[in-house]
């Protein structure tokens, strides 16, 4: 007790104390944030090369992805001096820039010389324009994403399994090209025993709380034709995202839960489908294209074992994927503006790109796509382009955070809890969209 | 420890005694009985006044508002009472009010029943009690965000521990096992761990309980050669009746709030089964940001469960004053 | 359970040793988490997922290794390239193809909940005490109401408190800050602190300070000569309750804070690895944070059980 009255007035003074000094002894320093995954900490080795140049120190602030738009929303609709650089969701720069998050950059842009067109264009859509498809600027793209899949090549390569397979299916076991050869695939290998060890199909997107059953069920339901609104009458959805397509593609993820998924992976995103997949349980992993260059250099299932394909077309042979990726911006509440768009200005230069796709991160300046050595760098690297060439996204809307609450709930209310059907979810999910937007005043 | 804490405190006083100018000082050592009473009081009704009522208050008049902190440059609106009939005819206010209502009486009557079994036992006086009651009262200091975290990594289905004691002690498959997957077990699933954590907090109520029965009542039933059985249901059980009540009160306003541990266990899932009325709150208030709305549904929070706290006190005052 | 009624003779051997054995059964077995906490901290990423579970297993200090660093996986060329490793923390993340980026923000976080944590204690046992003796000594127009007030607070769920607050924050520029959190914890704990001491304070004889009062002394001095002394059971037992609340909050902190003054709580389950969470190194932060508590619970216990057991009996 004694010990604790005399810590606890000691550290009220130090406390005291310390909020004084905090602004000056770090005046230098930038915080960036962003997520906790793989590229995060490549970023975290690049950026060395920024303070050895510029001699700003970096902070880092990364959250798990489950947790990422929650504290950072709030982070910033607090008004909060935390981040200096924010490499903020796609989905965030309707919000953030109408509500003065971000700074705009067209005027930065210019005075460096960094063009928009030197980045990949569904990039630039994605991540920087407000609105969309005009030329304002919010952020600069740094990290091209999508969602693809991974197998096991030494599981499909397999000659008794490949045998067997055309035996069932009548068809060579390799990279599915539609959902249709996809779901064969998925139920062929479903508790499967392999290496003396019981597999299952597929690992799939399934988690509640953040976005990850949506950017799942999307991803399959683009495929199958599913939209957002009606291409002619804006946010006109009745009809649209109800459709009988989109009712079929939900249909579909339901059955993918239900027959080829691990037992209990009922809230599963990206680090959940990474473990799936890395311990060995699963043939084939959806995951954002991030996921690939860790998989790729993983010892137990990396090298030769893994092969990478794009999302599959659906039944009548459409094929998208979902989009995934940031854009870095500069926050407006933040004191340091000026160094930030330093590091912004370093971050745009092509030799930094090229070392951040070497590191593990995905570039998304032309320089470094584009260039005929790009596809055979790596060995995903044909599936990356091939997925950004197909991307669709999410409402980007200043109210996208309601829009995906929506979708969550109604989703994952159907595919992992079973209730109700794949049109009423549907059409539960339009009633809850409609209302959106006319809170908002565009219906 | 009893000297140290007065001596700082009197260091304190001491500097803030010297900090005052003299004739301040002579002032303040000379201050009437009222005038010490305020002093004494007022910086904390100032600190509840200002953190706890202005925000009341203000939360009330959002609650009436389309207010959406997210949007600061958007002009509020003044919406009536709408907010409130939208919550109140929502169906998934319901199931969150079901949710909710399934979680708080499972966990009472269990905590309940094991607590007090808990604390008769203890009530035994064997030897090492003492011990022993200090040992099971460890769950219920830790934070339930942090544990409760952790109660994930058992309920894994093919690699946590408490899967693994159920499969091995059923014969069940570990992949049958689904306690955070299914939609039947997620339920019990937080119901469980909240159990583990509180039951202690229950049994030490009821202990006291016990402890305040004055011995003379049970020499008067031995003396009329009351059966323990007897005993048991018309003392022990009726005099501490009104501490298992209190515990009660207290288990189930606490769940009732509770947010922490579901909200880290099964975040509301799977699909809508655990979400318990503080996490749709959560969602509203600060993933929607609908602030208006959502200060109308804490508002209806409150109001429930001060309604039905009151209302139990009342009846609780009626046990007691039998 | 009914054949060993509560009875004023001595319960007989064979009911306390059944009762013993229940209770010690009860512990133990409520002690599993714990442990296995304890255990999974110590244990290698491999180790803490194997099936079945393993109880026999190589100590490893990975876990803690992890928990206070981030990494990067890297090629086997270009871990070759770098200086040979320092630590053994370094060594052995390399030998899972990975190097060390940097240290993680654990450590920031754990110091956050200390200065929060005691802060708010100290303010909330201070103001508590100073206002329980004014309720306890003094006629105070509408105390009743005031008191029941002041208790009344602890009914609001968290999350709706938060709302108000964030805003009021937003506004006052005290969003993730440390003083921001202590005055919050403060407010919330110091209706159970005035609650708590009240009822200690009601104990001590009023004609104790009357008598000092007589020799000469000011009520000030009676206050702090007479009464505080008498009252220190009390204000340590209340001072560990405020200390376990704002210890392990969770709901305002992960509401109100994101970077600068987080505590230990909202940040833990954030701990990942490549994949999903790294439960040997959460396991570590757990041990970590849980240490602190259980040091207190048992150096305290006396204490603790009166403040549980009186603020039961009161209310």
């Amino acid at each position: 007790m004694k010990s604790t009255l005399k810590m606890s007035l000691g550290l009220t003074a130090g406390l005291l104390a310390s909020s004084a000094m905090t602004g000056v002894s770090q005046a230098e320093d930038l915080t960036l944030c962003w997520a906790a995954w793989d590229p995060a900490n490549a970023l975290v080795e690049l950026s060395k090369d920024f303070t050895a140049e510029t001699g700003i120190g970096m902070k880092f602030e990364f959250v798990p992805w489950t947790n990422y738009a929650d504290r950072f929303l709030n982070e910033l609709n607090s008004k909060g001096k935390l981040c200096d650089l924010i490499i903020g969701d796609s989905q965030w720069i309707g919000g953030s820039a109408e509500n003065g998050h971000y700074i705009k950059l067209n005027d930065f842009f210019d005075k460096e010389g960094i063009k928009m067109s030197d980045f990949v264009d569904a990039t630039v859509v994605g991540y920087s324009q407000w609105p969309k498809g005009t030329p304002n600027y919010w952020a600069l793209p740094a990290m091209g994403d999508v969602v693809g899949w991974t197998y096991r090549k030494d599981w499909f390569s397999n000659p008794d399994l490949q045998k067997e397979f055309k035996e069932k299916y009548g068809w060579d076991l390799g990279a599915p090209a539609t959902f249709d050869q996809f779901k064969q695939i998925a139920e062929f290998f479903q508790n499967r025993e392999i290496d003396g060890k019981k597999v299952y199909g597929a690992s799939i997107y399934t988690e509640r709380g953040s976005e990850g059953v949506t950017m799942g069920v999307m991803d399959v339901l683009y495929s199958f034709g599913f939209k957002y609104d009606n291409p002619d009458k804006p946010y006109e959805m009745d009809g649209v995202v109800n459709s009988e397509k989109s009712v079929k593609g939900l249909e579909f993820y339901k059955s993918l839960y239900d027959c080829c998924t691990p037992p209990g992976a009922s809230n599963s995103y990206m680090g959940e489908g990474i473990d799936a997949f890395k311990s060995g349980q699963v043939a084939m992993h959806m995951n954002f294209a991030f996921t690939w260059p860790g998989l790729q250099k993983d010892e137990a299932v990396g090298g030769e074992k893994v092969g990478f394909f794009a999302n599959p077309a659906g039944p009548d042979g459409e094929q998208f994927a979902q989009l995934g990726g940031q854009g870095i911006s500069v926050v407006s509440y933040s004191d340091k503006q000026e160094s930030a768009l330093k590091y912004i200005k370093w971050f745009a230069n092509p030799e930094v790109q090229k070392k951040w796709w070497s590191l593990g991160g995905f570039s998304c300046l032309k320089a470094v796509v584009e260039d005929p050595a790009f596809p055979d760098s790596q060995p995903y690297a044909k599936t990356f382009l091939q997925s950004m060439a197909i991307v669709k996204d999410f409402w980007a809307e200043p109210s996208y955070a309601s829009l995906l609450q929506a979708s969550q709930k109604r989703f994952h209310d159907y595919v992992v809890a079973g209730q109700g059907t794949a049109k009423e979810a549907l059409d539960g999910l339009v009633a809850d969209w409609t209302e959106v937007f006319q809170d908002d005043g565009k219906i | 420890m009893t000297d140290t804490t007065s001596s700082i405190l009197d260091r304190a006083a001491e500097a803030a005694a010297r900090a005052t100018p003299e004739t301040l000082a002579s002032r303040v050592r000379g201050l009437s009985d009222r005038m010490v009473a305020w002093l004494f009081i007022a910086p904390t009704i100032v600190l509840l006044l200002a953190i706890n009522i202005f925000p009341l208050i203000w939360a009330i008049q959002l609650s009436f508002t389309n207010y959406r902190a997210n949007r600061p440059n958007e002009p509020i609106k003044n919406i009536g009472l709408s907010n409130y009939s939208r919550i109140l005819t929502d169906t998934d206010t319901w199931i969150a009010m079901q949710a909710t209502a399934h979680f708080v009486f499972w966990t009472i009557l269990l905590q309940t029943l094991i607590g007090f079994s808990l604390a008769y036992l203890i009530d035994r006086k064997f030897r090492g009690h003492a011990f022993w009651t200090t040992i099971i009262l460890v769950p219920m200091m830790l934070s339930p965000a942090v544990v409760g975290n952790f109660w994930r990594f058992l309920y894994e289905p093919q690699i946590g521990l408490f899967t693994y004691v159920v499969s091995f002690f059923t014969g069940i498959p570990t992949t049958d096992i689904l306690m955070l997957s299914n939609v039947t077990l997620a339920p019990w699933a937080i119901i469980i761990v909240d159990t583990w954590m509180w039951t202690p907090y229950v049994m030490l109520i009821c202990l006291a309980g016990l402890r305040s029965i004055p011995d003379y009542i049970y020499e008067a039933a031995e003396v009329d050669r009351a059966s323990n059985w007897r005993q048991f249901w018309s003392i022990t059980l009726p005099m501490a009746l009104p501490f298992i009540m209190l515990a009660v009160l207290f288990r189930g306003i606490e769940n009732f709030k509770m947010f922490d541990m579901v909200n880290l266990l099964t975040g509301g899932g799977p699909g809508s089964t655990t979400e318990v009325a503080s996490i749709t709150l959560k969602r509203e208030a600060f993933e929607k940001w609908r602030t208006g709305f959502s200060s109308a549904f804490a508002i209806i929070l409150f109001v429930a469960v001060f309604g039905l706290a009151n209302i139990y006190v009342k009846v609780l005052n009626r046990v007691k004053s039998r | 359970m009914s054949a060993a009624a509560h009875s004023v003779v001595e319960p007989s051997t064979t009911s306390k040793r059944a009762a013993a054995t229940l209770v010690i059964v009860y512990a133990l077995i409520s002690m599993i988490p714990l442990f296995w906490i304890f255990a999974t901290s110590f244990k290698t990423p491999p180790d803490s997922i194997a099936y079945p579970p393993k109880i026999v297993f190589t100590p490893s200090i990975e876990g803690y290794c992890n928990l206070f660093t981030t990494r990067t996986r890297q090629t086997p060329e270009y871990i070759n390239s770098l200086p040979p490793a320092t630590s053994f923390c370094d060594e052995t993340t390399r030998k899972r193809n990975m190097v060390i980026a940097g240290p993680s923000n654990f450590l920031p976080r754990f110091v956050n909940s200390l200065i929060i944590a005691f802060g708010s204690t100290f303010c909330a046992v201070f103001l508590g005490t100073l206002a329980a003796y004014g309720f306890s000594r003094f006629r105070v127009p509408l105390a009743d109401d005031l008191l029941f007030f002041i208790l009344s607070t602890r009914f609001m769920p968290p999350i709706a408190v938060a709302i108000p607050i964030y805003l009021m924050y937003r506004e006052l520029g005290l969003s993730d800050t440390a003083l921001g959190m202590i005055l919050l914890y403060t407010a919330v704990n110091v209706s159970l602190a005035v609650w708590l001491l009240k009822g200690f304070i009601d104990e001590i004889p009023r004609e104790y300070e009357e008598a000092a009062m007589i020799d000469g002394y000011t009520r000030l001095q009676a206050f702090r000569k007479v009464v505080l002394p008498q009252a220190t059971t009390g204000i340590a037992a209340t001072a560990i309750f405020c200390l376990i609340f704002a210890w392990n909050e969770y709901a305002f902190a992960s509401l109100l804070t994101s970077g600068t003054a987080q505590t230990a709580p909202p940040f833990i389950p954030t701990i990942i690895g490549e994949g999903g969470q790294d439960w040997p190194a959460v396991a570590a932060g757990t041990t970590v944070f849980l240490v602190p508590i259980l040091v207190f619970t048992i150096l305290l216990r006396k204490q603790l059980l009166r403040g549980i057991t009186f603020g039961a009996v009161r209310k």
